[in-house]
């Protein structure tokens, strides 16, 4: 038997934890009703406002970072919330909740920060057959500069107060989206639960400028030879989603607050990841605009594929499974001793491990032989850390070993086996004895 | 099968449409496009140490012109390639990149699939010759004047080198025109639209250089008197003579040098006019081989066939050219060798072969059993070897070794104030791009020397040098 992707998520239920973020794919019902046929599990209606709608540019909205190959990295845009009227929205949501009523809608809404709107446009959500709605309080660019998005979500008791004014004026889920573009994701997400959000979503975009034209002497995307900062996102800010998901997940002021993940996600282990560390479900948009509907295909196979390899029923056997393993710094046990070790049979003799720890490491990889180079770890060198293994081109040539006993040929210390973080250390002159 | 009097030589002009010889002798490898290119580029790896540039006869640091062009310095990325190699755009074309830098790229190993440093290297520098954007300018004048025997690859790699270096060069070219094998030897689908002319025209831009043609150095006092007339003297002969099959009836109509006829092909103004055979049978298993092979073939030939006396181990041409050949038509057969050539009325019908098989030693031996194959025409393309007979009485006083000129590494020969490169050395692998470096570590070697007598005439000594 297959395994069980079903997913409650803050009380809303979900075919697969696969959702698609607010953001362009989810502006029309037309593309919407797409993105289900396509098995989607459940969709963030893109940001709702109060009429008259807001006007976009009429330019580039769009600007990518890319790969030597042309894949796309980074993505950013200066492009603002729904620019189609409420009502139009409204009476689309309700026709594809209608005709897909498994699937949730969630709605994302961003209104001024007067309690009087958002009483004015929650209860037309919730007649509009809406599953719950998600407060977008992290928009970086353009509404920010209306005082809503981000410049709410950087303000820890605007949050609160935005997400008191929504839970008292619907009886839907509340999710409140947050904006990375902060030094702690903790004080947003923090003010969130006090102010009773059911869920956090993160991350919202980064603020950006993804490059500049050299010829106009424009950053991009220009608008008549000028640009605004934009919203960065794509697989490049995955790693900084992440860190905040955990950040959340681990922390004993927001233990258990839903958190819905998303942040560069374009593959199911990329969600898998997000999951593990304390994601309830996913969302997903800019992989959706790169590659269309079609890639949640292999994200539900895949998710499902690993799940049985790894004996999981159902997706709350590994949420947040990673999270007991994320601890700081000071935690890490330093008696524990790595080295590289590099597979001779694999290696292509580019060198590259080579000149990466000779140049910017530890001088830990010797060269020998005539003619065709032999590049070897220098234990007594090696400090264990992976520079080589990340720069290598080849998949599993250079591996990390632990050592298990004996002595560490770098330091002659033996390998105790005992767990000794930086408080304890012998070194430490502040340690805790 | 007919008798044997029957046969008529059948050679004719005109055998296909224009449009077919165009499309037969079009580039053979256009050029990438800059799409192509850049997701080329994106697959070098950037190698520490990189076994492309060992694998490269002039060492030109592909890496780095690579990752030029990956970030859109498509100047920058000529410039890496041409400081090492003044011909890159000819060697982008003919270097046999399949058995020096792509065998050694580490993505042969890793995937079996190098990245395509040949194509790569052209995208780079035909620009600068199309736009004549002067990367390499001269040195300042140093009043030192070296004369060249030969405006092939290595003379005219030889004179750019000693321009930078401030030197003048005056160039004697036995032909009509500049460029050695690259203008009359090598297979006209890789080199169309007169890039070999194109590419001396850049290279001579540099200013400095003097070529004076129809004027072979083809005599020891010829020689001698170059030595005397200026402060150095680098020879940069091709090879001479085609090895003969050393058979009878090899001056029979029909039976030919492919040197000879490539060479008339090259400087043909209309293909359609080049008379070719119905049945061509080409003897010979190395790049000169395959060349007039294919190019006999794509002339609207109808059957060629190679005759290559061992396996295609042993064969020249690399298992790329051959590939070429046969798809473009050309059968190979291996492990036979010519023992007759058969005549009707003193030309050629058709060869007699007998079948080889490895001996002892490498040798090999004949097997006893023969079988012949029509032919309107055969092409001898066993070599070529390096006449000394152009040194005429000078040989013996450069010295040689296996038939070619012996150098040092400098490639200084024999005798103070001369150096030598290219084909007529000993040691050489015959391509272009062994020639170029020749003639670039000649120049250094001489600039060195001329240096070096510059300090001894400060010093009031005599010069050194017995032979001049």
């Amino acid at each position: 038997m297959m395994a069980d992707l079903s997913c409650e998520f803050a009380g809303i239920r979900s075919p697969n934890p696969f959702w698609l973020a607010s953001a362009p794919p989810t502006d029309k019902a037309y593309t919407v009703v797409r993105a289900f046929e396509a098995g989607w599990g459940g969709a963030v209606w893109k940001t709702l406002g109060e009429d008259p709608p807001i006007v976009n540019v009429n330019g580039p909205r769009y600007g990518a970072m890319l790969g030597r190959d042309r894949e796309l990295i980074g993505f950013n845009n200066i492009e603002l919330i729904s620019d189609r009227p409420l009502e139009v929205n409204l009476e689309e949501i309700t026709a594809v909740k209608k005709d897909w009523p498994d699937r949730p809608i969630v709605v994302s809404v961003m209104v001024p920060c007067e309690e009087s709107a958002w009483q004015r446009i929650l209860p037309k959500i919730e007649a509009a057959g809406a599953d719950g709605v998600e407060l977008n309080l992290g928009c970086p660019h353009g509404m920010s500069e209306r005082d809503m998005g981000a410049a709410i979500g950087q303000v820890p008791e605007y949050v609160e107060m935005v997400t008191r004014f929504a839970k008292a004026h619907t009886r839907l889920p509340v999710i409140v989206k947050l904006t990375p573009n902060i030094t702690n994701i903790l004080y947003p997400a923090e003010a969130a639960r006090r102010g009773g959000a059911d869920a956090v979503s993160l991350i919202n975009t980064i603020s950006s400028l993804i490059g500049v034209d050299l010829d106009s002497m424009s950053p991009i995307p220009a608008i008549d030879g000028k640009a605004s900062h934009g919203g960065y996102c794509g697989p490049a800010v995955k790693p900084i989603a992440l860190t905040m998901v955990a950040d959340i997940a681990r922390s004993s002021e927001t233990a258990g607050l839903p958190i819905s993940g998303m942040g560069g996600i374009t593959t199911w282990r990329d969600a898998a990841e997000f999951m593990t560390l304390g994601a309830g479900n996913v969302q997903v948009c800019t992989a959706a605009m790169v590659y269309g509907f079609k890639i949640v295909e292999d994200m539900i196979d895949g998710l499902q594929n690993w799940m049985d390899e790894k004996g999981y029923t159902s997706i709350d056997q590994f949420v947040g499974a990673a999270v007991p393993n994320v601890i700081d710094w000071k935690d890490l046990n330093l008696n524990y001793v790595e080295k590289a070790v590099i597979d001779q049979d694999l290696c292509i003799k580019c060198g590259r491990c080579y000149i990466a720890c000779e140049d910017a490491a530890h001088q830990a990889i010797s060269v020998r032989g005539d003619g065709e180079p032999i590049y070897e770890v220098v234990d007594e060198e090696c400090v264990g850390c992976n520079l080589c293994a990340n720069v290598c081109p080849v998949e599993h040539c250079i591996t990390m070993v632990p050592l298990r006993d004996g002595t560490d040929p770098r330091t002659g210390d033996p390998i105790s086996g005992e767990y000794m973080n930086w408080s304890m250390h012998p070194k430490n002159p502040f340690r805790e004895v | 099968m007919m008798g044997r009097n029957s046969k008529t030589p059948e050679i004719e002009s005109n055998r296909l449409s224009p449009e077919a010889y165009a499309d037969n002798f079009s580039d053979l490898h256009p050029m990438l496009s800059a799409h192509q290119a850049s997701i080329e580029a994106a697959r070098c790896y950037y190698c520490y140490d990189a076994p492309c540039i060992k694998a490269c006869p002039t060492g030109i640091d592909i890496p780095s012109f690579i990752q030029k062009i990956s970030t859109g310095n498509r100047r920058g990325s000529a410039h890496k390639i041409l400081e090492e190699n003044i011909f890159g755009a000819m060697c982008a074309r003919v270097c046999p990149t399949e058995v020096l830098c792509e065998q050694a790229c580490v993505r042969t190993l890793g995937e079996n699939k190098p990245v395509a440093i040949g194509a790569l290297q052209r995208f780079a520098t035909d620009p600068v010759l199309d736009d004549g954007s002067r990367l390499f300018e001269r040195g300042p004048e140093s009043g030192k004047h070296v004369a060249i025997v030969g405006a092939g690859p290595a003379g005219l790699s030889c004179a750019h080198r000693l321009a930078m270096l401030g030197h003048r060069a005056t160039v004697f070219e036995a032909e009509d025109k500049q460029g050695g094998l690259n203008e009359y030897g090598i297979a006209a689908y890789k080199v169309v639209d007169d890039i070999a002319q194109r590419e001396i025209d850049y290279i001579l831009d540099i200013g400095g250089i003097d070529i004076r043609f129809r004027q072979a150095i083809a005599s020891a006092e010829a020689l001698s008197e170059l030595g005397k007339k200026y402060d150095a003297v680098f020879i940069g002969l091709g090879l001479g003579g085609a090895k003969a099959l050393g058979l009878e009836g090899e001056d029979l109509d029909g039976v030919m040098n492919a040197v000879d006829y490539i060479k008339d092909l090259r400087q043909a103004k209309d293909l359609a006019a080049l008379p070719v055979g119905r049945r061509i049978v080409v003897i010979g298993g190395g790049m000169t081989a395959v060349d007039i092979a294919s190019q006999t073939r794509r002339l609207g030939a109808e059957e060629v066939t190679i005759v290559y006396r061992r396996g295609p181990q042993e064969m020249g041409a690399s298992a790329v050219e051959r590939d070429l050949a046969q798809t473009g038509g050309v059968r190979i057969r291996y492990w036979a060798k010519p023992v007759r050539l058969i005549a009707s009325k003193a030309h050629v019908v058709a060869v007699e072969f007998e079948r080889t098989r490895g001996g002892r030693n490498g040798s090999i031996e004949g097997t006893g059993e023969k079988y012949e194959i029509d032919a309107d025409m055969v092409f001898r393309a066993i070599g070529q070897q390096f006449s000394a007979a152009s040194l005429d009485g000078s040989s013996d006083l450069i010295a040689l070794r296996g038939g070619r000129i012996k150098v040092d590494g400098e490639r200084r020969t024999s005798v103070a104030g001369i150096w030598a490169g290219g084909d007529c050395v000993d040691g050489g692998q015959d391509l272009t791009v062994v020639a170029v470096e020749d003639g670039k570590i000649a120049a250094h070697s001489i600039d060195r020397y001329l240096h070096r007598e510059d300090e001894s005439a400060d010093n009031g000594d005599q010069v050194m040098d017995g032979q001049r």
